[in-house]
């Protein structure tokens, strides 16, 4: 087997997962000003606060596995995206504080209510700027990056950076429709219902938009036989879209997030559909970029037996949070 | 000095560095103190420990946040900040840090969940347990961030080509010459920050005369520990020092403001550098001290600063200085833990407060001598970003002045803005003192010990 193979889809496992745990719980601080008073606001924190630390470790593991397995992708792409990498750590700092500092304050709650709804929604946006300058490519030569500061900046990054925003936030308002009850769910339930029109909306903008400015993605999926290999996928989309609606409609509990989760998959199933095989799109492939075999061997022995590992105790700590949240500071 | 792109991601680094490590030096000690609590709770079953344990575990929480907020800042700071080193040592920490991840985030980050707000969901067991798997990924966390930055201060097991670096031996890598001295130099840099924070904020109870149960069984505790940990830590120190002034001997001159090599060589307590004119002012020194400390020999032979070109020399003043805040702070650790000793055995340990004073000025020490002593080593390499052969100002990425000008500032100004919000809160902590409302969770049968209630 291709190390570098394995490395990508490993790597690929972990951004996924990030994007779908973190997706919810940054979600749930994009809605946050929603919650009508205070305790509505406490059940949409508590319904995430023992679980947003590990979720966002995910981060750190996409992070530090670029860097470990991937190093020239990652020493082109950090200082090309700074600004918007940047940008999204601030965010990350000041919503991450806020989950300690809300729970120990009193009348500057609303301080800390503010920057978890700020830094959640502002690391999301970031977060699809980076995507979208990402796919748009970078300006590259001999191994480095050789664009401006702000080349990240167009209007394809704001539009993905606008669309991971509703995309979360639709992640966040089906998550919270498994915690909670009562008037707080059905308010999640109409916010799910409207929130997935709007993603739609944006997934079928981002995969018009994308081979219209992409040659290269044009080529991969409307070539034949590609057009036809490739129709499962937005074909499945459209099913999944029609389940999650189906689903709300009926006022399932669990099957709104698990339908939102596919949507997700789909959507980066597709996505990387488009960038294969690069790693910088359309210029350094995954190959070129790669560690060398010593350095990725290595630490695919400790990740073969460690983020199975990893994925058992983490169900296991979700296992021990299951349940219907409630209001106020009662934990610790 | 010109304010190029490299000296302000240099500064960034070092800033955002400091601002972190405050957090892990205090987290990795609390949870081993937390350990120590909810085993003597689990053993004594004592109420008195069960309050104490929720009291610390409320400032790990808060503490443990600052630090995985300002960790994640730079994991991604390598590539953004100093891409050319990224991917010239990629191959060789990027697993190492990778491995960092695996085995002791995701470790604390889920446990955490458990320990904070799973009281009554699990088990007593279960929960002690978590305790105890929080702490070990503090240590292992530990273990990785120090196997990766001793390379770059003594590498070892790397073939070099073209500028990249390939792993040769992977034991190598992680067990260089300095790892060993550093890991336990750090972990017992926090458990001595930890165990004087906690003993201070008892001695200003026992000063108020509040929580008094509480507040002695802190005291006694820590001290205790203190007697044993600032002798093992000044040990350690020394072991280390000998072991730089063979790896890095150029570290070693800064420290001792050391100009030219010689044998005799006094310890300085003070001196003012000058690194024009290559000599120091207001000299006030131990005569054959350093020689004595450093050899082991009072006669022994100690490098001086001029065995290399100016270029070649770490900024003296800061490493010379830092390095004494550092010992003085390590002797002071030293005395007080042993008055402690002495008032025990006179049993007048609650009973001074003149004593609850000082270590009332304690309790912040530990963290000004780890940061202190971080900067002894960091700016201590340098010129080298990986010792003799990379320097920093080659390592660094080609991005605007402005950009790192603007992200310096923010991070000053949020940095400073949680940090004091951090300082408020703590003490707001502090001042409410341990919660004896809430009940402790029942003993349960050994058969559903473990196990969700729920």
């Amino acid at each position: 087997m291709d190390l570098v193979l394995i490395w990508a889809v490993l790597l690929s496992f972990a951004i996924l997962i990030y994007v779908i745990l973190d997706g919810f719980d940054l979600g749930i601080g994009i809605l946050f000003p929603w919650g009508r008073d205070a305790k509505e606001r406490d059940m949409m924190m508590n319904s995430i606060a023992p679980v947003w630390d590990g979720n966002e470790t995910w981060l750190i593991f996409g992070g530090g596995g670029l860097f470990a397995a991937f190093p020239l992708a990652y020493s082109i792409l950090m200082p090309a995206l700074y600004i918007p990498v940047l940008i999204m750590l601030f965010a990350l700092v000041f919503r991450g504080v806020a989950f300690e500092f809300r729970f120990k304050s009193e009348r500057s709650q609303g301080v800390w209510d503010g920057a978890f709804n700020f830094g959640s929604s502002v690391a999301a946006f970031a977060q699809g700027l980076i995507l979208g300058a990402f796919i748009q490519g970078l300006e590259v030569t001999e191994g480095g990056y050789t664009g401006g500061a702000l080349d990240w900046l167009t209007p394809f990054s704001l539009m993905t950076g606008f669309a991971l925003m509703c995309g979360y936030s639709l992640l966040g308002a089906t998550w919270l429709i498994i915690k909670t009850t009562g008037e707080l769910q059905q308010w999640a339930y109409q916010a799910a219902r409207w929130l997935l029109l709007i993603v739609l909306a944006w997934i079928a903008m981002v995969s018009l938009w994308t081979p219209l400015a992409k040659p290269e993605v044009a080529e991969r999926w409307f070539s034949w036989p590609n057009f036809l290999l490739l129709s499962p996928i937005p074909v499945a989309t459209l099913g999944v879209a029609l389940a999650l609606w189906h689903a709300l409609k009926k006022q399932r509990e669990r099957a709104p997030f698990i339908f939102s989760v596919s949507l997700f998959f789909l959507s980066f199933i597709g996505l990387a559909v488009s960038i294969w095989p690069y790693t910088i799109p359309y210029q350094l492939t995954l190959w070129e970029t790669a560690a060398p075999p010593e350095s990725q061997r290595f630490l695919l022995v400790g990740a073969v037996i460690l983020v199975p590992l990893i994925l058992g105790y983490t169900t296991f700590s979700y296992r021990i949070f299951k349940g219907k949240v409630a209001a106020g500071r009662s934990y610790y | 000095m010109e304010f190029d792109a490299v000296l302000l991601s240099r500064i960034q680094f070092a800033f955002t560095l400091a601002f972190h490590i405050l957090f892990p030096t205090l987290t990795i000690g609390l949870a081993v103190f937390l350990v120590i609590i909810e085993a003597l709770w689990l053993r004594t079953k004592k109420d008195l420990y069960y309050y104490i344990y929720k009291f610390w575990v409320r400032i790990f929480g808060l503490s443990f946040g600052m630090g995985v907020v300002s960790g994640i800042v730079l994991s991604f700071e390598f590539g953004t900040n100093f891409s050319r080193f990224s991917e010239a040592t990629g191959n060789v920490l990027g697993p190492l840090l990778g491995y960092e991840v695996m085995t002791a985030f995701f470790l604390e980050a889920s446990f955490l969940g458990v320990m904070l707000f799973a009281w009554y969901r699990v088990g007593n067991r279960l929960h002690f347990l978590s305790t105890c798997v929080v702490a070990l990924g503090t240590i292992i966390s530990a273990f990785w961030i120090l196997a990766a930055n001793s390379w770059m201060h003594t590498p070892a097991g790397y073939r070099l080509e073209e500028g990249i670096f390939y792993v040769t031996d992977w034991s190598e890598v992680i067990f260089t010459s300095s790892f060993l001295y550093r890991f336990t130099h750090m972990l017992f840099a926090s458990f001595l920050s930890t165990v004087f924070l906690i003993a201070g904020v008892a001695g200003w109870y026992l000063l108020k005369g509040q929580h008094e149960f509480v507040a002695r069984s802190c005291f006694s505790l820590t001290l205790g520990l203190a007697a044993v940990l600032a002798p093992a830590q000044i040990l350690m120190g020394d072991l280390h020092g000998l072991q730089v002034q063979r790896d890095q001997p150029m570290k070693v001159a800064a420290m001792e403001g050391l100009w030219e090599t010689g044998r005799e060589v006094p310890f300085l307590i003070f001196a003012w550098p000058d690194q024009e004119k290559e000599t120091n002012h207001f000299e006030i020194g131990i005569p054959k001290a350093a020689s004595l400390i450093l050899q082991h020999d009072p006669e022994g032979e100690v490098k001086g600063l001029k065995e290399v070109t100016p270029d070649q020399r770490p900024n003296v003043p800061i490493v010379f200085f830092s390095f004494r805040i550092m010992l003085f702070s390590g002797f002071l650790f030293l005395g007080v833990a042993w008055i402690g000793l002495w008032l025990r055995w006179k049993k007048q340990l609650y009973k001074q407060p003149w004593f609850f004073r000082l270590c009332m000025f304690t309790a912040p020490l530990g963290f000004v001598a780890t940061v202190a002593g971080w900067v002894v080593a960091e700016v201590g390499r340098q010129p080298w970003i990986v010792q003799g052969l990379m320097r920093t100002v080659d390592m660094a990425s080609d991005i605007p002045a402005q950009a790192v000008l603007i992200s310096l500032s923010l991070f000053v100004l949020v940095y400073g803005i949680l940090f004091l919000a951090f300082v408020y809160y703590l003490f707001k902590l502090f001042r409410a003192g341990p919660d004896y409302k809430t009940e402790p969770p029942p003993f349960t049968s050994a058969r559903t010990a473990w196990l969700p209630s729920g």
